[in-house]
């Protein structure tokens, strides 16, 4: 899958699954921060995403502590699945 | 010992409860076996970032206390306590069944954490940053009422000056299905819908003008008929009264064969006082009583008892004591006597 | 607080005159007080719940069995109860016992109990035949958290006051402090306060998601320390006003001299950086203890051995003890972590730290934790103990804490 079309994949499933009701795809900036002042996620968010990235791109993070730099922005996100999974 | 002074009372419920000042004038006819509350609008109490993980019951607990706190004029309260019978049971499915569909893999956490009896209590204080004594009971019918009986003894022990106090159940989707299908077989089960609901009560040992005092409160897990009328006596005795000074009381009727210990305690004791019931408004679920509280403190203060709750054609001039009792499968009966 | 002060002189002190616990250590007080001594851990593989996670957890198992509880408290084979009420009666009726109870009506009795998940245990088990199987309806009406309490409540013939809490991980010390409360203000003369908590798929997977599972034993206050191991068991305490134990010529095993309830308002499960429920509560038990931080002989810590909680809790006990730490220990390496009866059992631990006038170990610690250079008691002391502070700190913030004294 183009990069691309991963971050809207990304934002999509962030929005649907940590109930960001009041969100829309396009209010996701792909270099915003996931957490603290950007979008305002938290630590129960990140062991969401980690979900995420386990069910649907197989990819397992054993310590909660990685997700810091992984759940940066969608940009890094996207990087760091694609990386693992367009071999 | 210090009073209990009733500085607020308010209340979510299948009725027209919160978002008005009418007191029970349209009243909503239930024909449903499960009933909703009239849900506020959220928004006007709680950010939609901190909503996105609420389920009802702490979307109604977290709007209930705030309203209530406002109301009483109260920023910071002593304590926060509430009282839950079946607690955050819309998470506790969601999870459950979670694992079951699952087999226990790709769980996430959200539902798990909101999942906890104490959610409700914990939201109140992050939301208000209130570092205060905090407590939740979880006890069937008698959850609102252990948390009042707290709150009472924080304040005649002068451990507090305001507290906050709630009950609050939601009806979840899955569990309250079973129950009514094990009330079903039942010859009488429960006649009223099962329901939902979240009421709040700022208690203070403050007087203030108008304020409605709660006079007492006792619980009795078990209790024959006539164990009860004399536990009863003696409650009104220690409070210094006796069944005439009632003039009204409160019962939680729910069609059910147990019904018959409310009626040998009205024609034992109580034959000549108006007589109010409340669950084919409120719906019956553990903490339906937390809506007696609410109702009982508004027929004190608005001296005036709704024609959809009197059940008898007595109706006095003034209203000055009122008790409340409920039960649950005659047990876990509860007294509160309410005074203004 | 008020400035205004009950005469202290009218105000019973509270006191226990007897414990009742099982646990994975033990199924008596003796038992778990001989594998404390022993410095002997239960913590194992799961054995009694069908989980896909056996390999990457170890828990603190309850060694009976449903069945052999249910023979043991000479239950009807047509009864429902959870495992939850089974390990709460098991423990409740050691404790009346061993108060020398035998006519619990004699004084106005109560009784306070506690959990997280209730029934969930069976539950879980039945839910998907709840609608079909007449054997899986009768755990319909026990899921509920007050169901066990009920249960207990009815074995002890206890018809007066009963309650349940559910302050999460917290539940047992608030338990102990409003049965305290209670006697105090008169409104009871005796009461069997404590918790119980049975293992549960509902929390292994809960506590799973949360990723504070350790998958080998637990080691509390350690810099390397991986998560809690969860465990089961329940405790009672019988509290007395002292003229009643008094009159009654019993032996009182401590008193409850101070307790404080206080909330971190920080998050939902985690604890705030600087501990500032757990500091509350810590330092206003003490004031209502009248006693200072350097009267604290020995504290039972809350010490799960997740990241956040020892790093949080050995903040707040820095703030409260300055640089004159007590010796401190968890004793969650010898249970796991028991949720709601975890205050019950520390607590039962803490009046056998001021019998036995020893300090009992925190296992499996090897390095102190860099933030904070805290170093829990490692071995067995004896030493001179007349006040023991217990704390118990919970998801939702609630933060309570306990302190017994020897007189």
């Amino acid at each position: 899958m183009p990069v691309k079309e991963l971050r809207e994949e990304l934002k999509e499933k962030i929005i649907a699954q940590l109930n960001l009701e009041e969100f829309s795809v396009s209010d996701i900036d792909d270099d915003d921060a996931l957490f603290g002042d950007g979008l305002g996620l938290d630590s129960i968010d990140a062991l969401e995403l980690i979900v995420i990235l386990d069910k649907d791109y197989g990819i397992k993070l054993t310590d909660p502590n990685e997700g810091k730099e992984v759940f940066k922005s969608i940009t890094v996100l996207a990087d760091y699945i694609a990386e693992r999974t367009n071999k | 010992m210090r009073d209990c002074y009733i500085h607020s009372a308010v209340s979510i419920s299948a009725q027209n409860t919160f978002s008005t000042e009418d007191f029970l004038l349209d009243v909503i006819v239930h024909n449903a076996k499960k009933i909703q509350a009239v849900y506020p609008n959220y928004k006007d109490f709680i950010s939609p970032i901190a909503a996105r993980r609420m389920q009802t019951g702490v979307k109604m607990g977290v709007v209930a206390a705030n309203k209530a706190l406002q109301v009483a004029k109260l920023n910071e309260p002593d304590a926060i306590i509430t009282g839950t019978g079946m607690g955050c049971i819309a998470d506790t499915e969601k999870f459950l069944n979670s694992i079951i569909d699952n087999n226990e893999t790709y769980l996430t956490p959200t539902s798990f954490i909101q999942s906890t009896h104490n959610t409700i209590g914990a939201q109140i204080a992050l939301g208000l940053k209130c570092n205060n004594y905090n407590n939740t009971y979880t006890h069937g019918s008698l959850s609102f009422e252990s948390a009042l009986i707290d709150a009472q003894l924080l304040l005649q022990q002068q451990e507090a000056k305001h507290v906050l106090v709630g009950g609050i159940d939601e009806l979840g989707v899955e569990f309250v299905d079973y129950v009514q299908m094990i009330e079903a077989n039942e010859s009488k089960g429960i006649c009223v819908p099962f329901s939902e609901g979240a009421a709040f009560t700022v208690l203070s040992s403050e007087k203030k003008e108008n304020a409605i005092k709660l006079q007492d409160i006792i619980t009795i897990s078990e209790a024959s008929k006539e164990e009860l009328i004399l536990k009863l006596e003696d409650f009104l005795t220690l409070n210094n009264m006796d069944t005439k000074a009632i003039d009204a009381i409160i019962l939680g009727n729910n069609g059910d064969v147990y019904d018959i210990y409310y009626e040998h305690i009205v024609t034992s004791l109580f034959s000549n006082v108006a007589r109010i019931e409340y669950k084919h408004l409120s719906g019956e679920f553990y903490t339906a009583s937390a809506f007696a509280f609410w109702l009982g403190t508004n027929v004190l203060q608005k001296q005036y008892i709704p024609k959809e709750v009197l059940k008898n054609s007595i109706q006095n001039k003034s209203i000055k004591t009122l008790l409340l009792y409920n039960q649950f499968k005659g047990k876990d009966h509860s007294f509160i006597l309410l005074k203004i | 607080m008020q400035n205004e002060q009950i005469n202290k002189n009218d105000t019973p002190r509270v006191v226990v005159t007897g414990m009742g616990i099982i646990s994975a250590i033990g199924n008596s007080v003796e038992a778990n007080k001989k594998a404390l001594l022993a410095s002997k851990s239960s913590i194992g593989s799961i054995s009694k719940i069908n989980t896909i996670h056996t390999e990457q957890i170890k828990v603190g198992e309850v060694v009976l069995s449903n069945d052999e509880l249910i023979s043991q408290l000479q239950l009807p084979d047509n009864n429902n109860f959870t495992r939850t009420a089974l390990l709460g009666v098991f423990a409740a009726k050691e404790a009346l016992k061993n108060a020398d109870i035998t006519d619990v009506n004699c004084y106005k009795t109560g009784i306070i109990s506690s959990t997280t998940v209730g029934g969930m245990d069976k539950t879980e088990e039945h839910l998907k035949q709840f609608d079909t199987s007449s054997e899986s309806q009768k755990y319909i009406s026990s899921h509920h958290a007050g169901d066990s309490t009920k249960k207990i409540a009815k074995h002890l013939k206890i018809n007066e006051f009963s309650t349940t809490m559910s302050t999460a991980c917290s539940s047992a010390t608030n338990a102990i402090m409003l049965g305290a409360r209670l006697i105090k203000a008169g409104k009871l003369e005796r009461v069997i306060v404590g918790g119980t908590d049975a293992l549960s798929k509902f929390t292994i997977n809960g506590f799973k998601t949360l990723m504070i599972l350790s998958e080998d034993v637990c080691q509390p206050f350690d810099e390397y320390r991986k998560g809690l191991n969860l465990g089961e068991g329940a405790a009672y305490l019988v509290l007395e006003s002292e003229k009643i134990a008094k009159k009654e010529g019993k032996s009182i095993m401590a008193y409850i001299s101070g307790y404080a309830n206080a909330n971190d308002a920080f998050h939902q499960t985690a604890s705030s950086e600087n501990g500032q429920g757990a500091y509350l509560a810590m330092q206003k038990a003490l004031d209502l203890a009248q006693l200072d931080p350097k009267d604290i002989d020995y504290i039972n810590a809350h010490g799960t051995a997740t990241p956040n909680n020892d790093l949080s809790e050995s903040v707040a006990i820095k703030r409260v003890f300055g640089n004159d730490i007590p010796d401190f220990s968890s004793t969650k390496g010898y249970t796991g972590h028991t949720l709601a009866a975890s205050g019950a059992v520390e607590a039962v631990y803490s009046v056998l730290a001021l019998q036995e006038q020893t300090v009992f170990p925190n296992l499996n610690f090897k390095s102190k934790i860099n933030e904070t250079g805290l170093i829990p008691n490692t071995e067995i002391k004896k030493k001179t103990i007349n006040h023991v502070l217990s704390n118990s700190f919970g998801f939702g913030g609630n933060c309570s804490a306990l302190i017994l004294s020897k007189e």
